[in-house]
């Protein structure tokens, strides 16, 4: 009996010991937080081309940036990419990053790399407003995305303080007006507002007539456009402008561990990502998002409102502060 | 393993103690703190009464009545353990938004839970002697009152057992709450974690949520009483007379039917609607094999090895009885009352303070998983234990047999049973376990309960839809185990 016992336990064991990663590991390990779905696109690119095995690890952005703060020198990951700058700025600040190849910077336009040049931009977005067409026109759009936190505002307008999405367009707003202008607006937010789960959650709610406005990226809106428009046919967007907080373009940030032991196939990876045929390909893909190396651009078949039309506020990438963001929003009672 | 189970909660005191009691309490007493307390304890309170009623309800309309079809019943009652509770809660959520909230906790979960109380309810009722209940009869007391002042009182233990269960699994229930859109203690962890990884508010919610589970814990112990409520004597088993429905028999059928319709039918509609739907243009075979082959491979190699470790605390604890011993046994309850985020967040920090060589490996994933279930694997072999008459032991080693030997050829056979109750019950919560298996599991390892999870929370119900059916179709194996011995104790 005790023999079967044994034996039932270690064929039972088998596959999980294999997947020790004993049989030899990745080339890259790559700490992903940015959308799951466009990397499984894009890395495969990569491999082809390269020869190189990638292996993803998927995350959220500050989830990542901290667990890479936590392992410190011990961590396995060789590249780290996000969503939002904020979590890249925790990650820099704890001097875990090495700097980006100069090829790598030639590609992609100053303003979109932080002072420190530890890591670049790959991809940005827009902030915006959805609402709901049915009960709101663009004109009952405020001016600024500080207006939301007026009293007039109570009950109609949603917003996922949870995501990171949303931390970053605070981490901006903080940058931009301060900490005291901040604190009031996430009061003001907190008092008005409805608590969502996500940003596709935040459309869905404006669509269904739940809330009248949402806060979110301009994306989520044209990618639902683009297939059914199930969740989005009710909705339309508006972009702030006047580089008001609200029209902050948030980057998706690309950096290279110092701790790596992979360092020429990380630093060759950044640069893939970066050069023009995966900047197109990105900008070709179901994501929408915008490039930023100039010489790739989204079809102006999408709709998809032109990056040089936007007029965000200008921002240091590297200034965001994603901690005293989660102090502020904990504060006030969001987290 | 002792030590391995009070690492959590050693870490959690020891966080509480670091960050001061004046900061402590500023990230304690605020608005969201309490907003969060009111929403777990009236949604752990509804819960557990809800499961109450149906567990008790169900078991005594399956055991005692003339209702049709036992058998089926039976089975079909106990089967919605193979649906985890975020699975459920998708079916429901992705058919129509509006269950969501409060309402939708009590329906969907109860669903999910109510499972819990009916099959310790059943086991006692079919140990129970109805010589108790004829003789309240043929003093004049009506089927109500026997039912209430005989019956319900010797349920009692069943019951109240079934019910911490169900109040357990919702102080750490994750996936089925955030998918309602309910934030509880346990979500709002998550959430926090998210932002700020090994936070000081995250901590110092996961220390109020450790301060519930445990008067949970307290509450059950007072409830239960030291009442004596085995029959002396075996007695010829007898079953006892079943209740005549009568004209109630079809209502009742149709009552049965329409919950066994919310319970499974709504999930098994939900997921041919999202596979027809949504998934016909993509079916990654592949990956799907892939989740399937790892989930399959981390909740036997957890199952195996957290039953192995239960063997000797059940040991100890039944065969040695002193203070140490239950102490021993106890501490491994503590772990029960954490959620797998907390414990997470501690292995995750302790580990890479101490034995950072084991950091993202399967060891310690598996590790966790027992910390997290080995109590569930430690009451079924204790239970085995405890009826597994000391006295062939005895004759073994008094005619010469060595106690390995002993061990081999008389002990482990008597509990081979209920050994593999313990590892099935640890299986299925290894299979559905989210939270734990998000933070610590290797680079590259995706089960089949995070990749649903990645697909549902974008809201890609046709993408989620294979990977929820196939997290069913393991779970089918481990619930018919449990059935069966159900069957096989009566």
């Amino acid at each position: 009996m005790s023999k079967r016992v044994i034996a039932t336990a270690l064929v039972a064991l088998a596959p999980v010991l294999s997947s020790c990663g004993l049989l030899g590991g990745p080339d890259l390990v790559v700490y992903n937080a940015q959308h799951e779905e466009l990397m499984t696109e894009i890395v495969p690119l990569f491999e082809e081309e390269t020869g190189l095995e990638v292996e993803l690890r998927n995350g959220k952005d500050l989830e990542l940036a901290n667990q890479l703060v936590a392992e410190g020198d011990q961590s396995p990951a060789d590249v780290f990419l996000t969503e939002n700058s904020p979590a890249m700025s925790i990650v820099d600040n704890a001097g875990l990053f090495t700097a980006v190849s100069e090829d790598a910077l030639a590609n992609i336009p100053d303003d979109y790399v932080p002072s420190s040049q530890n890591w670049t931009g790959i991809l940005a977005r827009s902030t915006v407003v959805m609402y709901n067409t049915g009960s709101s026109s663009a004109a009952e759009m405020p001016e600024s995305i500080l207006d939301f936190a007026d009293p007039e505002w109570e009950g109609r307008v949603g917003f996922s303080p949870t995501g990171h999405d949303f931390q970053a367009i605070v981490s901006a707003v903080l940058e931009a007006e301060g900490e005291e202008a901040t604190r009031d607006w996430l009061e003001g937010l907190a008092a008005n507002g409805t608590v969502l789960d996500n940003n596709l959650v935040v459309m869905q709610a404006v669509n269904e007539g739940e809330v009248e406005a949402g806060i979110a990226y301009h994306y989520y809106w044209y990618r639902d456009q683009q297939e059914a428009g199930d969740n989005s046919d009710n909705v339309q967007l508006h972009f702030f402008d006047g580089q008001d907080p609200g029209a902050f373009i948030s980057i998706s940030g690309a950096g290279v561990l110092a701790a790596s032991d992979q360092q020429e196939n990380a630093q060759r990876f950044v640069e893939y990502l970066t050069a023009a045929e995966a900047q197109q390909a990105m900008a070709d893909s179901y994501a929408l998002e915008y490039p930023l190396n100039p010489e790739a651009s989204i079809s102006g078949d999408t709709g998809v409102k032109p990056f040089d039309e936007l007029e965000p506020p200008a921002i240091d990438p590297a200034t965001l502060n994603g901690p005293k963001v989660t102090e502020l929003m904990t504060e006030a009672g969001l987290l | 393993m002792a030590v391995l189970a009070l690492v959590p909660l050693g870490f959690v005191a020891t966080y509480a103690v670091a960050i001061g009691p004046a900061e402590a309490w500023d990230l304690v007493a605020r608005p969201r703190v309490g907003m969060l307390f009111w929403n777990t304890v009236r949604a752990a309170v509804g819960c557990m009464v809800l499961c109450a009623v149906l567990g008790v309800g169900l078991a005594f309309l399956v055991e005692r009545t003339d209702v049709p079809a036992k058998g089926l019943w039976h089975g079909l009652l106990v089967a919605p353990l193979a649906v985890p509770a975020f699975v459920n809660s998708y079916a429901w959520v992705s058919l129509d938004r509006s269950w969501t909230g409060y309402d939708g906790v009590l329906l969907v979960v109860s669903l999910s839970y109510f499972p819990l109380v009916y099959l310790p309810v059943v086991a006692s009722l079919r140990g129970l002697d109805p010589a108790l209940e004829e003789a309240a009869w043929s003093l004049g007391h009506s089927r109500r009152r026997t039912f209430l002042t005989v019956l319900l009182p010797q349920l009692r233990p069943a019951l109240l057992g079934g019910v911490l269960l169900v109040g357990l699994h919702l102080l750490a229930e994750f996936g089925a709450l955030q998918l309602l859109r309910y934030p509880t203690f346990t979500t709002a962890i998550y959430d926090l974690y998210g932002s700020t990884f090994n936070g000081a508010a995250a901590n110092m919610i996961a220390g109020v949520l450790v301060l519930c589970c445990l008067l949970l814990l307290l509450g059950e112990l007072r409830l239960r009483g030291h009442q004596r409520l085995a029959r002396v004597g075996q007695g010829a088993a007898r079953t006892p007379e079943p209740v005549r429905l009568g004209r109630a028999r079809v209502p009742v059928t149709g009552l049965l039917a329409g919950l066994v319709a919310l319970a499974l039918g709504v999930p098994l509609v939900a997921l041919l609607h999202w596979l027809r739907v949504g998934s016909s243009t993509e079916f990654p075979v592949g990956e799907l094999l892939a989740a399937a082959g790892s989930t399959v491979g981390l909740a036997a190699g957890g199952a195996v090895l957290t039953t192995l470790l239960a063997l000797p605390v059940a040991w100890l604890a039944v065969r040695h009885r002193g203070r140490l011993t239950t102490l021993i046994e106890r501490s491994t309850y503590v772990a029960h009352a954490l959620p797998g985020i907390v414990v997470a967040l501690a292995f995750v920090t302790v580990s890479l303070q101490v034995v950072p060589i084991v950091y993202q490996t399967t060891l310690l994933l598996l590790a966790a998983y027992a910390v997290l279930f080995l109590p569930r694997a430690v009451v079924s072999v204790r239970a085995g234990l405890e009826q597994a008459p000391l006295v062939l032991d005895d004759v073994a080693r008094s005619l010469g047999t060595g106690p390995l030997a002993t061990a081999r050829r008389v002990t482990l056979p008597m509990i081979a049973p209920s050994l593999g109750a313990g590892a099935a019950l640890v299986f299925l919560a290894i299979a559905t376990e989210l939270t734990a298996t998000l933070m610590l599991s290797p680079i590259g390892t995706d089960t089949l309960a995070t990749s649903f999870w990645s697909a549902s929370s974008d809201l890609r119900y046709g993408a989620a839809a294979p990977y929820a059916l196939l997290l069913v179709l393991i779970s089918v194996p481990a619930t018919v185990l449990l059935m069966r011995r159900e069957r096989i104790a009566s």
